[in-house]
């Protein structure tokens, strides 16, 4: 049977009465992109430490890319490129000699290194200006970059990024993240990246697994994972009105007479309505009739955001 | 594209000699990054005065030295470069008993915490190269520094004699020199282990620097007197001489489990041929014997267990270092 790129078998990881991760299941395919969503202390970053072999599990075992990551540590290695959370680099070299070094480690022959580095630096796009500073003076966004070029380095199969947009503005999380993408399809590879960022997460992943406690709660992708979650609303209308509405609102029990909605929760001028169905133009004739004046609608279609929100309140 | 995938795939397929490249690679690296250190600059600048120092004050009394040896084959003029003195400043090996340590602390005490605080080391460790590749290529990359350096040091000061005098150096004075600078080596390895071992167990860089210089300055300062102290408090008061004897050995015993007991008997035995014993010496012992000065091996035998104390200190300190990286989590 052929293994998945990535495959995880009740993988276990205490620290002392702490479980860290809990006979964890996984397996990713082959150029997929797969998000590994968790708040902070989820055993993320465990995890994937397993993966490289960089930690010793406990129990069970984990094969990337057909080796086990913990016997063979250096063979996943090989094909894994992996970029820590708090990436860093060597503050006295220039961001050239910094990548230079990690080609160097990874075998790459002296007379092919400045060409395959020049490569790396021109698809995560920096310019030669910049790798020929210090890269401790280098901006969070730019050392991401750089963390990129070099996991690059070594044509990987794999690539695990642990926290890749943290710390970084939206404009270069979203370019980060587009970058990624591209060269995902471009090259075929394999991405898993652990975020507790659900928005951005969910715009660029095929896949995400949501991670609490040490436990994967739920996997799939958006849609199998709102399903999974609730039977509860498929969708949520916020009504905003020109004036405030008194508590309690005298036409209350009319709207909750109209099919599919499921709760009404009023907070002065915005009205939220939960509904089993879309059925947005309905209730905005309904407040019309009414005789208010509607001044805003907004539909809320699910998002990662709430699944998350019910997982943990569960 | 892809043709250098091609040629990649083919480079790494030879993965063991990739693998000893690595090690090679890291060496170069950290031998680098020390050279352009201020920390190495500044020791490179103390070590040169105390050398300059010593061999100035040397030079400047050489005359008398020579003067005062009734046999010329005992000369042994570059063994007195390096051991002669006239009170005003040490020689240089005593110096080197206080700058060896200083030397070897402040190279590894923040090898791995340093690269922990900066995220450097996560980041290595992904990479496809054994975990202790890093520990060895950073007491290697020391060693061949500190090694350098004192061989240096020693041909400038051959050279420099040669110069001055004229006098050809003996093969005899050649070995016990580069004796000396082995020894040397292997006292400075010791610090630099424990440094290394230090930096492994703490996570701050100011800590295991302390921690470092306070056993240092423990054993330099503080471990003779206790000590001495110690067993002298034991001594019966009217101690028969066999029993007085017995005590001294032990007190002998007991200092030389300090490195720099190890190293001082070491040196001197090696660079003053005149040495022929480290303990205590009885009137009986002393009545044969004539002052002669021993030979290089003989020299050598007397001093083998203090050299092999220093190598087993340096080496259990090391693997324990190894042992506590190995099982050392990465993360931060």
């Amino acid at each position: 049977m052929e293994r998945q790129i990535i495959e995880l078998n009740n993988l276990s990881k205490r620290y002392g009465s702490l479980t860290a991760v809990d006979s964890l299941s996984l397996s990713i395919q082959k150029g997929e992109i797969f998000g590994l969503l968790g708040p902070n202390g989820a055993g993320k970053t465990t995890t994937i430490l397993m993966m490289l072999g960089l930690t010793e599990p406990d129990a069970g075992t984990a094969y990337v890319c057909g080796h086990n990551a913990t016997k063979d540590p250096i063979a996943v290695k090989q094909k894994v490129g992996y970029m820590p959370d708090s990436i860093g680099f060597y503050d006295d070299m220039t961001a050239w000699q910094n990548l230079m070094y990690i080609g160097e480690l990874n075998g790459i022959a002296g007379s092919q290194l400045k060409q395959v580095c020049e490569e790396c630096v021109q698809l995560v796009g920096l310019d030669a200006e910049a790798m020929a500073r210090r890269t401790s003076t280098f901006s969070r966004g730019m050392k991401q970059r750089l963390g990129l070029a070099e996991v690059l380095i070594k044509q990987p199969e794999v690539i695990i990024l642990d926290e890749p947009t943290l710390g970084i503005d939206p404009i270069g999380v979203k370019e980060f993240l587009d970058l990624i993408v591209k060269l995902s399809r471009q090259k075929g590879l394999t991405v898993l990246l652990s975020s507790h960022y659900l928005q951005q997460v969910q715009q660029v992943c095929d896949r995400v697994g949501i991670f609490v406690n040490g436990k994967l709660q739920a996997q799939g992708d958006l849609s199998t994972l709102a399903r999974s979650v609730n039977g509860k609303a498929a969708c949520q209308v916020q009504i905003v009105l020109q004036q405030p509405l008194t508590i309690p609102w005298k036409d209350e029990a009319d709207i909750r007479q109209l099919p599919a909605v499921q709760e009404v929760t009023i907070d002065g001028h915005t009205v939220d309505i939960a509904l089993r169905e879309d059925i947005t133009p309905e209730i905005v004739r309904f407040f019309v009739h009414k005789g208010y004046d509607v001044a805003g609608v907004q539909k809320k279609e699910y998002q990662l955001d709430d699944i998350y929100q019910s997982i943990f309140s569960a | 594209m892809e043709k250098t995938n091609n040629a990649i795939a083919a480079t790494i397929s030879s993965t063991s000699q990739a693998l000893s490249n690595a090690f090679w690679v890291m060496v170069r690296k950290e031998i680098a990054g020390q050279i352009r250190s201020w920390k190495f600059i500044v020791l490179l600048v103390l070590i040169l005065l105390t050398y300059w120092g010593s061999l100035l004050v040397s030079m400047s009394n050489l005359r008398s030295m020579v003067a005062s040896v009734r046999d010329a084959d005992e000369l042994f003029l570059y063994l007195k470069l390096l051991t002669s003195t006239e009170g005003s400043l040490p020689p240089f090996h005593v110096f080197l008993n206080f700058l060896g340590p200083l030397l070897g602390i402040s190279m590894g005490f923040d090898a791995i915490n340093s690269e922990k605080q900066s995220g450097t080391l996560s980041r290595i460790m992904a990479q496809p190269v054994y975990r202790d590749n890093l520990l060895l290529s950073k007491f290697v990359s020391v060693i061949i520094l500190v090694g350098t350096l004192l061989v240096c040091l020693t041909l400038l000061m051959i050279g420099t004699g040669t110069l001055l005098t004229g006098i050809l150096i003996e093969l005899e004075e050649v070995l016990r020199i580069f004796a000396h600078v082995l020894i040397s080596l292997c006292y400075i390895a010791f610090w630099l282990a424990i440094a290394i071992l230090l930096s492994i167990l703490f996570r701050q860089p100011a800590t295991s620097a302390l921690t470092a210089i306070g056993i240092w300055l423990f054993f330099t300062v503080f471990y003779e007197v206790i000590v001495n102290l110690a067993v002298k408090a034991m001594i019966p008061d009217p101690a028969p001489p066999a029993e007085l004897m017995r005590f001294y050995d032990l007190l002998f015993s007991l200092t030389r489990l300090a490195p720099s007991q190890l190293y001082a008997d070491a040196t001197t035995t090696l660079l003053m041929p005149s040495v022929r014993s480290l303990g205590p010496v009885t009137m009986d012992q002393m009545a044969g014997a004539i002052p002669t000065a021993l030979p290089f091996k003989d020299s050598l035998m007397i001093v083998w267990p203090q050299v092999s104390g220093l190598l087993a200190a340096t080496v259990s300190c090391f693997a324990y270092a190894y042992y506590k990286f190995m099982r050392r989590e990465i993360r931060t």
